[in-house]
Parts: C-alpha cells; structure tokens; sequence
C-alpha cells in the first residue's frame, strides 16, 4: 500500500512475537479447558420452554393485523385503501360501500377487507399509510391455520383481533391522529405568517392599524 | 403574425386565433392554472387562480404593465400582449387563491374518488402551501347524495367553478343545476323536482376540477391511481368519441371522454359513458365450439379454425353452392379486410353483405331549450346509427364488390339454398338477428358465427369463434364524417375468447402473430378511399379520410 493511501486515523499494528510460553500453546489450552469446565459445572437452563413459556418480545414487534374499532365500536376504517396502495407484498383487497345514513361522519366504509396474512412480509407500512390509524400490528405471532384460506384475514376476523389485544398492554391503541389524518383537523394552528408576501416599502405594510398584513420575520417576504 | 411574449419568450399565434392568455401561454408550454375555465365553456373568471400580470408592447418597444393581476381567462392574448406567470406577485396571488379556495373544503382527500386526478391537490402541490390559517370550524355543508341518477354531489368538496352549471347550461341545453345562496351559503344544486338526467350529465362528473360531483357509477369502486389508461373509441354510436378506457386487474372500470377536436370535442353521451358493461357480462360466449347435427364434438381453438377454413375452402372449390360472409358495422377495417380478402381470394364470386345497421330514432343534437328545440350552434350530437365503423367496412366493401348487398338480401338469398358455408360476424351487444331471421341459415350447411354474446342464428351454427369486445381489440372505426380512429386494446377478453382479429389471422393463415399495422398499410395500398390509414396521425387524434368535409363539423 502507498504512503499517500494511509489515513491519518488508522493506526497500524503488527502481529505481537510469540514468546517461549506462547510457543508450546499451553496457556492457550489451559484458557480452552477452562471454558469447557464452566459449561460442565454450570446448570443453569439457557433454552426456552417453548409453548409453556412465551417470550418477551420487544415493543415494536410486528405481529398478526387487526382492525381498530371506534368509541362507537364500528369499523374504524374509512376504505381510502391507503394501505393497499402502500402494501409492497399486495397483500390487502379492500372493497368499498357507502356509508349507511346513520353514519353522518362518514363517506364510506369497507364492505370487505381481505387481509392474507400469508403474502403478508409484516413490514408495517399499512400502519404508517393508514390516515384513521384503523390498522395496526400487534404481537400476536403464532398464526396458524389448517389450511391457506384460513389465513386470508377478513373484516371480521381482523376485528376479532382488536377485540382479544385491545387490553393487552403491549398492544394499546396508537390513536392519535384526526378524523383524517394530521391536516383535517388542526388542534393547534402552526404559527406562520400571512399568505401574501408585501414588500417592505408597501403602505399596508408600514400601517399601525388592525387588519394589516405584516411580512416580518414571516415566510413569503421579498 | 401577432406575437405574444410569455415570461420573456415570443410566440407567434394564429391572425385567426382567438386564444386567452391561458391557451397562448400553453403554447410555449407554461402552465396557467385555473379552476372554472374550460376551453368548450363559456369564460367567467371566478376562481381567480389564472391571475397573472399582463401588459402592453407599445408601437415604440415599451411594455406599458397593468397595475392589478388580470385573470388569464378573460384576458384576450393579442399583438404585443406581454404576460408574467412566474413574478413573485403573481406566485403570491395564486398561493393566496389556493388558501382561500382550500378555507372551507373537508381535506377528505384519503376517502375522496377524485384524489389522484383533483386540481386541488395538484394546484396546492404546485403552486400552493401546506397549512391553513383558518381558526374557525369549517363551514361544512350536507351532502346531497341524489342530484342525478348517476350523479352525487359532495358538497363541501366545491370550489363554486360553476363549470357544471355552465354545462348544463351551454352543452346539454337543460339547464338542470344552478347556485342557490350567496356568500359563503354558495351551493350548487338542482331546481327542485329537476335531477339530472339528460343524456349528457355525466360530463358534469368530468367537468368537476375537485371531488365535489361524482359518478355512482364508479364511486367507491377504485383508486385512481390503479387505474391504467388506453386510449381509443367509444363505439356506442357512429360520432365515434375519442376516449379513455380506464382498467384495473383486466377490468374496465369507466370510459372517459378525451378532447379530439377533429372527433366530438371535449365531451361524451351517457349511453356510450355506462355502454360498456357487456364486456364483463356473464352471457358471454366463453368456448369456442363446433357442432355436428347439433352436438357440441370440439372445444378447442386449432381445431376449430382449421375447420372452419377447410369448410370454406371445399365450399368454394366445390362450387355447387357459393360462398358468404357478413361483415358487420361492428368490426374494425382491418378485420373487414382481411375477412372480405380472404373469402374473395377463395372464390372470386364469394358474396360479401353488409351486416344490420342498427339505427335508433333520430340524431340527437344539443344544445336544446326547454321545448327541446336544437340550439345553434350545435355542439354535441348523439348519432341514431348505432353502430361504430359503417363508413370503414363500406369502403372495405366497395373495393370488392360494386354495390355493397343489403343484410336483408342476402338473408332471402341463404333461405333459398345458394350457399354452402357463410361466414356471420356479429358484434352489436344489442343483438343483430331475430329469430326469424337466423331461420334463414338453417339450410346453410356449414354456418360459422363470430360474436361475443349468444343470438338466435347460433342454433344453426356449426362454429362458434367467441370473439372481443372493443376494449379487447385494436384496429382502425370510421366515424360518420369519415375519421378514422384506433380503438386499442385495454383488457384480455375472458379465458376462451380471442380478440377478432387473432381469429382472422388464424383462419386465413397468416404466419407470426397478428399486426394490425401490418394490415393496414396493405389496405392503405390497395384501397384508394383508404390510403389515409397509412398516417401516422391515425395513432394520435385520427386521420380524416375524406378531407374534403370540414373537420370542424360535430
């Protein structure tokens, strides 16, 4: 390697020389030994006790889908198929009907929601596409089925998720978006300025009376 | 020529032309935007969103500006006419157009149809911002879901662009929605007992730049950005509207109308709009079949088109009884073509017939007033004749023999025993032949029928070929004024049918797979009143084949 190829930051160590006792591997075997006599000495169990023991897993696990309800305990999806837009496995068939007129709040609703947990790669991507946070990845992880159309997901069976998790802490309700998603319902506005830039030498911007469009400090400004 | 100065470019426009600030800058490929404008509507400058600084080269070189922002609509574009789209006052104008226009709307966009294809969106996207100031609850408005039979009306999704009142109004004639209330209780709605339901309301749909009207025909049914477009020919009548069929998962979806001026313009009838459900139809012939005495002996294609041939052929070598074929309004000239060429090159007295030409009462013309008296000028017209491309296969026909038999005729012709084996292609989705007239064929010995839905004359058939629907095929429509057009293939026809063409290809025997190209430039040589076919522009708004007529003509 060139003198010039050598970083500052790298710093180059050579191979320590093997002394008398190094070179009969001795030590070397002694240190191996000692391993071996800790493993025989020490009982203590490592493997998990697998079903009669579930695991800890950590938070963020992604496991089997459901559907959220809403405090009315209806669907909580409005059938944007946002997380079949989203879905890189193209796992979820979603069809939509109208609302019932009973549901002023809403244009629509899912009529059926295939979900196959199969094709599915459990990457969570609905969950972030989703603008009603209406489906979500719990912890569920032992999904089995006698068969494949057993793990084709539908509208209720996703529900019937949310009903057996929904007091599970490890998996609470991550609501905490609007009707629909962060822009339709602003809870605290954003403190910005004036839509309509006034350039500084402009009348209205030098006026002291109420009403008046100001551009300092603002976004829009010349 | 008067020049126009768009953001610092000239460009030259027509003495004649009579563009707005919109249309000249769109000729230097700058974009205007604007909500209420449409080009086959009249101007009412409303939305303010095409505002832009225009002004005036005097004779001595100087630009003289207008003081305030003009709307590009309303503004006409003449000799010396300067326009700035991209000032920092003009980009500050449309961002506060947009923030107002957005004040009141819902921001439903994840449940809204129109999102994917909204100006909203895209204005907002290009020109607009990201955060209201808004500190007030929205004025929302109840939606009103019953405006037409085909047509919901989202209320608090409009922007008041009155371009669907301006339809009603100046296309369709009846006049049917309007705005009640002023201020900002501003709602589009119907006179009260009048919905609408002309024939032409469900441009309204189209029209509508923001989620606000919406068909119920598609409402619900897809996101549109599944959707994938083709581009080709409504073959509902013979004005032949240039259109859009929108598919998903080899399903036709919705059929929109694409602006062709040489065609019908920017719109089109709702019969041809919601006349293409017969593609997914359950009566679909499904198999192809081939029937002795009756009972079904093959289902399979090669067979069956070999079969088919070899009747043919013996028929014609034979020549005790003749050989025919009915050509039906319905196919394209390619199909007409290769078919009529086909049987002329097996016996040179082979008799080629017209098929039914189905016409429904009269041409419907709009605009009309209340008494439903045609306004001038026209601007759309329904055609009574039924059927897509009667001009193209007539010309196909014309070039084989000299005058062009009647379906009647050949129908007294069959009962009477002339012929041995008669090629019948269909292709009207309303049905092209009553019982009585199938009886016509029962003494034809080899009957073989091409068409996509069961009739009576496949009683008598002895092949069945389960052909495609026009979005399952490609080949050249010639409308009534004589413009050719492509209709292209959007979806794969149901498992057992083959696209008309394929079928052809296979019985005549042409080698590889089909190319209607191909086919077109042999028409094109050896057809004079079709040489046009050979026009590259026939890919892009259709070549009219009969220049002597003025494209202009709806």
């Amino acid at each position: 390697m060139s003198q010039t190829a050598k970083k500052k930051n790298v710093r180059w160590v050579e191979e320590p020389e093997l002394g008398f006792w190094e070179s009969t591997f001795v030590p070397a075997i002694m240190q191996g030994l000692k391993t071996t006599l800790k493993h025989v000495v020490d009982r203590k169990p490592v493997t998990q006790q697998y079903p009669e023991v579930k695991p800890e897993l950590p938070l963020h696990y992604r496991g089997v889908h459901r559907l959220n309800r809403d405090e009315k305990d209806r669907v909580k999806c409005v059938a944007c198929m946002m997380c079949a837009t989203a879905c890189p496995a193209n796992c979820i068939t979603i069809e939509a009907q109208a609302a019932p007129p009973e549901w002023p709040d809403r244009d629509k609703f899912p009529k059926s929601f295939v979900l196959d947990e199969l094709r599915c790669i459990y990457c969570g991507m609905c969950e972030e596409a989703c603008p009603v946070d209406a489906i979500e990845l719990t912890h569920i992880y032992d999904l089995t089925g006698e068969s494949r159309s057993d793990l084709l997901y539908d509208r209720e069976k996703l529900l019937g998720v949310f009903d057996r998790t929904r007091n599970d802490a490890r998996d609470p309700v991550r609501t905490r978006r609007g009707v629909l998603g962060p822009a339709s319902e602003f809870q605290q506005l954003p403190a910005l300025g004036p839509a309509t830039g006034v350039p500084q030498s402009d009348r209205s911007a030098k006026a002291e009376t109420a009403g008046v469009i100001r551009t300092t400090g603002v976004e829009g400004q010349r | 020529m008067p020049t126009v100065t768009v953001n610092g470019k000239d460009v030259e426009i027509g003495a004649s032309e009579r563009l707005n600030c919109i249309q000249a800058a769109a000729k230097v490929g700058v974009e205007i935007p604007a909500y209420c404008w449409h080009p086959a509507l009249s101007v009412v400058a409303s939305c303010r969103m095409c505002l832009v600084e225009v002004g005036d080269r005097k004779p001595d070189g100087t630009v003289a500006m207008q003081p305030k922002l003009v709307p590009g609509c309303q503004t006409p574009a003449k000799d010396g006419t300067v326009i700035i789209s991209d000032s920092q006052k003009v980009k500050d104008a449309r961002k506060a157009t947009l923030e107002y226009l957005l004040l009141n709307h819902p921001l439903d966009c994840p449940t809204c149809d129109q999102a994917g294809e909204c100006y909203l969106q895209d204005y907002s996207f290009n020109y607009g911002r990201g955060y209201s100031r808004l500190n007030e609850p929205k004025n929302i408005k109840p939606d009103k879901t019953y405006i037409g039979d085909q047509i919901t009306l989202f209320t608090d999704r409009c922007i008041m662009c009155t371009r669907c009142v301006r339809f009603t109004r100046e296309v369709s004639g009846s006049s049917e929605l309007q705005v009640v209330s002023r201020g900002s209780h501003e709602e589009i709605d119907i006179f009260p007992g009048h919905p609408v339901n002309n024939p032409l309301a469900g441009n309204v749909v189209d029209l509508c730049p923001v989620g606000a009207l919406c068909s119920k025909d598609f409402l619900y049914q897809q996101r549109v950005w599944w959707l994938k477009s083709t581009n080709s020919v409504c073959t509902g009548c013979s004005t032949g509207c240039s259109v859009t069929v929108d598919q998903n998962d080899e399903r036709v979806y919705r059929l929109k109308p694409r602006a062709n001026e040489k065609a019908q313009g920017h719109f089109m009838c709702d019969a041809g709009r919601f006349g293409w459900k017969y593609t997914h139809s359950d009566q679909r012939l499904s198999a192809p079949e081939m029937r002795t005495n009756g009972q079904v002996v093959s289902r399979d294609w090669d067979q069956i088109v070999a079969s088919a041939r070899a009747a043919l052929r013996k028929t014609a070598a034979a020549g005790r009884t003749k050989i025919a074929a009915v050509l039906s309004p319905w196919m394209t000239v390619e199909e007409a073509w290769i078919l009529a060429s086909f049987l002329k090159s097996l016996s040179p007295d082979a008799v080629l017939a017209m098929g039914p030409v189905r016409v429904e009462g009269q041409d419907d013309h709009f605009p009309k007033d209340v008494r439903g008296n045609v306004v001038e000028p026209v601007k759309f017209t329904i055609r009574a004749e039924k059927c897509p491309n009667r001009a193209g296969v007539q010309a196909v026909l014309s070039h084989f023999t000299k005058d062009v038999m009647p379906f009647e005729e050949l129908l007294r012709l069959a009962s009477t025993g002339q012929f041995g084996a008669v090629y019948l292609a269909g292709g009207d989705p309303d049905g092209w032949i009553s019982e009585l007239q199938a009886e016509a064929f029962s003494k034809v010995e080899t009957v073989i029928v091409q068409d996509f839905l069961p009739s009576p004359v496949l009683k008598h058939a002895t092949h069945v070929l389960p052909s495609g629907t026009f979005v399952e095929r490609e080949g050249v429509v010639v409308n009534h004024k004589g413009l050719a057009q492509l209709i292209r293939r959007s979806v794969r026809g149901p498992d057992g049918t083959r696209p008309d063409s394929r079928i052809l290809w296979e019985l005549t025997e042409r080698t590889g797979l089909v190319q209607t190209d191909v086919v077109r430039s042999e028409i094109a040589a050896q057809v004079t009143a079709l040489a046009g076919l050979s026009d590259p522009a026939l890919k892009a708004d259709g070549v009219l084949l009969n220049a002597a007529q003025p494209a202009g003509a709806v």
